[in-house]
């Protein structure tokens, strides 16, 4: 009994590595760029975040098909390089079958968030070649905030322009009360000395020393 | 004194002080051509030796006429129209022709002021709209045209100008456009809503801020990476450049353009002085003041450009790098900026074949600081890519977009001076309408015709207009004004005038440069710019989304009806310089007496009762 579970479990894993290779049909090539993404916070790569790479595949397929247990022995790794990249396939819970590249790229896709912070890295510097990283939506706000800097402006512009132009009227107004009066008091006076016509700048005696 | 307010003459407007006048001038003078078109010239004509022919226009053109518009503005005291009518009438039409190009130039170049506005808006952002491509319609991706050319391109081209791909294709206007063309006239407005007064005041901010931003950008421009790579190129002076006959008329023309004369706004503002100014040191003034300027405002514009090349040049080999980095799968990081060269030789003697078949790109920095620009790509394109790379980007934007806000509304004040002072003259309005209102009307009916310039082909628009309104007209305008007041006017009545009014009669350059040496210079410049536009048929630079290659302008050639309005623009500012004469020699053949210039009695000066000038002790220069 035991020989023959060794004999499954060497024949899977044998039959697995054979699965997995550069360009295989089911599988995809994964790259990391952590000194790109994270320089001097860059954790080095070994067995332990292989290991933790594998079981968030895990985690994301179970999440795809749910009822089936997938662990990290299904999700097996080939390939690795100094790059960091290598290739991997997924298979079934019982070590069957391969899982079809869709499904793993749907579960790749739907799980991607919680891969990529599970490293610290970003779509581009965790890169599963050939599943194209979701764009970020932009942020777009109610209101396009260049309407708001634009009725500010304005805002204080027209309020601007309403009070010097009120200013200038009010200051009209008295000046005409005022002139009123003064006629009123001047008015013997001045009776030829008003239409004298052009003032003849002439023969002001102002001293026109420039200042400087 | 409230005798001479019931006599019913308006005082003439005076500056408050000396210096408001001198800032008024000086930021008429300083304009976006200094920060936008000086720094191209200076790169594409051999860095350092473009100063040479520059400096020669300056002094034996440019300072010459300076000086004879802010002389004869202030000796007669009235705006151009009324200046060239007092000097003889049959000149009478120099000053309507100024007065038109001032109103053509205005409406355009308020349209460049909106489009700073619309970006100084968008600065407010984060992300700065112009660094992201938007996603398309499914949110599958980028748009197309954004993908293809570049975010700057995309955002300046489709977002802000929804630019179509010919002049003969108008589109519709622009509502956004719209309403920023009615914050820059409402702001044009509102500073000249006291006239003098409230410009006066008005411009010890716009004349001044340019320079404190400028002083700002040259301190962060000098420590960006890549600032020295620019500043070399910039000034590298190629001396065989000079042999090029092209150079001396660029440099001929944009001391010109650059000094705003002709437009009438340096007459009418000077037109306001004291009667006794030494007006010669304030033309050496703002001319010196304005080639300072174009040279200070080249150092930051070239360190960012410089910097913007570099950036450039990094993110090519950047990409070198990780394409290299994948294919041979070597550790991440391992090959840098600094051990590219060695690394990339190294593979490449090992693995050639391999690495003959990789799409590697060509990174040459070079090109990339080849890449000039001026006008609006320097502004809207160059710069702000630029911007996006530097830290803090929104504050730089936000500086740059002010700066360049003022430096232009600086200009239009002595556009809209060169528009209203004669209408103010002529006395076109009766008395009881107020200055506010006439101001108000001119920017309404301003506003009114901009909004041609916010329909989709409306950049195509200005730069008609740039390029032909704001070019020939102006040349012959001068020189009509230089050769009315050195022979029709006199040299020795000019001579008299300066004594009067400085206390000094000009020295023989002065006069050398009025009588010979500037119009030889101004008609040589026109003749020459003449023949050398007409040698090709004009072709305009535009912007096709849907064509192959892009990204890029493909070079179109003006239709027809475009070239005609073309000569229309050239034409129909000048045309009233012998319109005119020819209505008052034939009004003056049939004997009529009343277009003597002495009959309209000029409030200001009673040429009967001439006042003997004052001894130069007097004078304090």
């Amino acid at each position: 009994m035991l020989e023959k579970v060794f004999l499954l479990i060497c024949l899977s894993s044998a039959l697995a590595e054979q699965l997995c290779k550069p360009d295989a049909a089911e599988g995809y090539k994964v790259r990391l760029s952590i000194k790109t993404a994270l320089d001097d916070q860059a954790y080095m790569w070994d067995d332990n975040e292989m290991f933790l790479f594998r079981s968030t595949v895990a985690y994301a397929m179970r999440r795809q098909l749910p009822g089936q247990q997938f662990s990290v022995p299904n999700i097996v790794v080939c390939n690795e390089t100094a790059r960091v990249s290598f290739w991997f396939v997924v298979m079934s819970p019982d070590m069957g079958s391969l899982i079809p590249k869709q499904q793993v790229e749907k579960a790749v896709r739907m799980s991607r968030g919680r891969i990529n912070s599970a490293f610290m890295l970003t779509d581009h510097t965790l890169e599963f070649i050939g599943i194209a990283p979701t764009l970020a939506s932009p942020y777009t706000p109610d209101t396009p905030p260049w309407l708001i800097v634009f009725g500010v402006v304005m805002g204080v512009v027209v309020a601007g322009i309403i009070f010097l132009v009120g200013s200038s009227v009010v200051q009209k107004k008295r000046k005409k009360k005022q002139k009123s009066t003064d006629n009123n008091a001047e008015v013997n006076e001045e009776h030829s000395a008003v239409n004298e016509g052009v003032y003849n700048m002439s023969f002001t005696d102002e001293e026109r020393i420039t200042r400087i | 004194m409230a005798k001479t307010k019931d006599s019913g003459v308006e005082e003439r407007p005076q500056w408050d002080n000396k210096i408001q006048y001198l800032l008024t001038c000086i930021g008429f003078a300083v304009g976006l051509g200094n920060v936008w078109r000086f720094p191209y010239l200076c790169q594409i004509y051999g860095g350092g030796a473009f100063l040479i022919p520059y400096l020669i226009a300056l002094v034996f053109e440019g300072l010459p006429l300076l000086y004879l518009e802010l002389a004869i503005g202030q000796r007669l005291r009235k705006g151009s129209i009324g200046v060239w009518n007092s000097i003889s009438p049959l000149l009478g039409g120099v000053g309507i022709a100024s007065m038109v190009v001032s109103f053509l130039v205005s409406n355009f170049y308020n349209t460049i002021m909106a489009w700073v506005l619309w970006y100084f808006f968008h600065s407010f952002q984060n992300p700065l709209p112009w660094s992201v491509c938007p996603l398309n319609e499914e949110h599958t991706g980028y748009v197309t045209e954004c993908e293809k050319t570049s975010p700057v391109n995309y955002f300046w081209y489709r977002q802000t100008l929804n630019i179509t791909p010919d002049i003969e294709t108008s589109g519709s206007v622009q509502w956004w456009l719209v309403i920023c063309l009615a914050s820059a006239w409402s702001i044009v407005f509102i500073c000249f809503i006291k006239g003098i007064k409230s410009m006066g005041k008005a411009v010890y901010v716009t004349a001044t801020f340019p320079y404190l931003v400028l002083t700002i950008f040259l301190i962060r421009g000098l420590t960006l990476p890549g600032a020295t790579d620019g500043l070399t190129y910039l000034f590298t002076p190629d001396w065989e450049i000079l042999k090029n006959p092209r150079v001396w008329l660029d440099a001929a023309t944009q001391i010109f353009f650059s000094l705003s004369v002709a437009f009438g706004g340096l007459i009418a503002f000077s037109s306001y002085n004291e009667e006794r100014n030494n007006c010669e040191r304030d033309a050496l003034v703002v001319g010196i003041i304005n080639s300072a300027t174009s040279l200070y405002a080249s150092i930051p514009v070239f360190s960012i450009l410089g910097f913007k090349a570099r950036t450039a040049y990094n993110n090519c080999l950047q990409d070198n790098i990780l394409t290299l980095t994948n294919h041979f799968e070597l550790p991440d990081q391992n090959m840098t900026l600094e051990n590219y060269d060695d690394q990339f030789r190294y593979l490449q003697n090992k693995y050639p074949d391999e690495i003959a078949k990789l799409p590697l790109l060509d990174c040459n920095l070079q090109t990339y600081l080849d890449e000039s620009a001026s006008g609006t790509g320097l502004a809207f394109i160059a710069f702000t890519e630029a911007v996006i790379e530097m830290p803090g980007s929104q504050v730089w934007a936000v500086l740059f977009f002010i700066m360049l806000f003022s430096l232009g509304l600086s200009s239009m004040f002595g556009n809209i001076e060169g528009v209203l002072t004669p209408i103010y003259d002529l006395k076109l309005v009766p008395k009881w309408i107020p200055n506010q209102v006439v101001t108000g009307l001119v920017c309404l009916v301003s506003f009114a015709m901009s909004l041609i310039f916010s329909l989709e082909s409306g950049n195509y628009w200005v730069e008609v207009f740039n390029n032909y309104v704001g070019s020939v007209p102006l040349l012959v305008i001068a020189f009509f004004e230089i050769v009315g007041v050195a022979y029709v006017h006199g040299m020795k009545n000019f001579s008299e005038d300066i004594y009067f009014m400085t206390g000094s009669k000009p020295s023989i350059f002065w006069k050398m440069c009025w009588m010979v040496i500037s119009p030889l210079l101004l008609l040589g410049v026109f003749v020459a710019y003449v023949i050398v536009q007409a040698q090709t048929y004009p072709t305009y630079p535009a912007w096709n989304a849907t064509k192959e290659p892009f990204p890029g302008n493909e070079t179109l050639f003006y239709p027809n009806w475009v070239f005609a309005i073309i000569i229309l623009l050239c034409v129909v500012p000048v045309v009233p310089i012998p319109l005119v004469a020819l209505c008052r020699l034939i009004s003056r053949a049939m004997g009529k007496t009343s277009t003597s210039a002495r009959s309209d009695p000029n409030p200001y000066t009673n040429d009967a009762f001439e006042i003997e000038p004052q001894e130069p002790k007097h004078r304090e220069a």
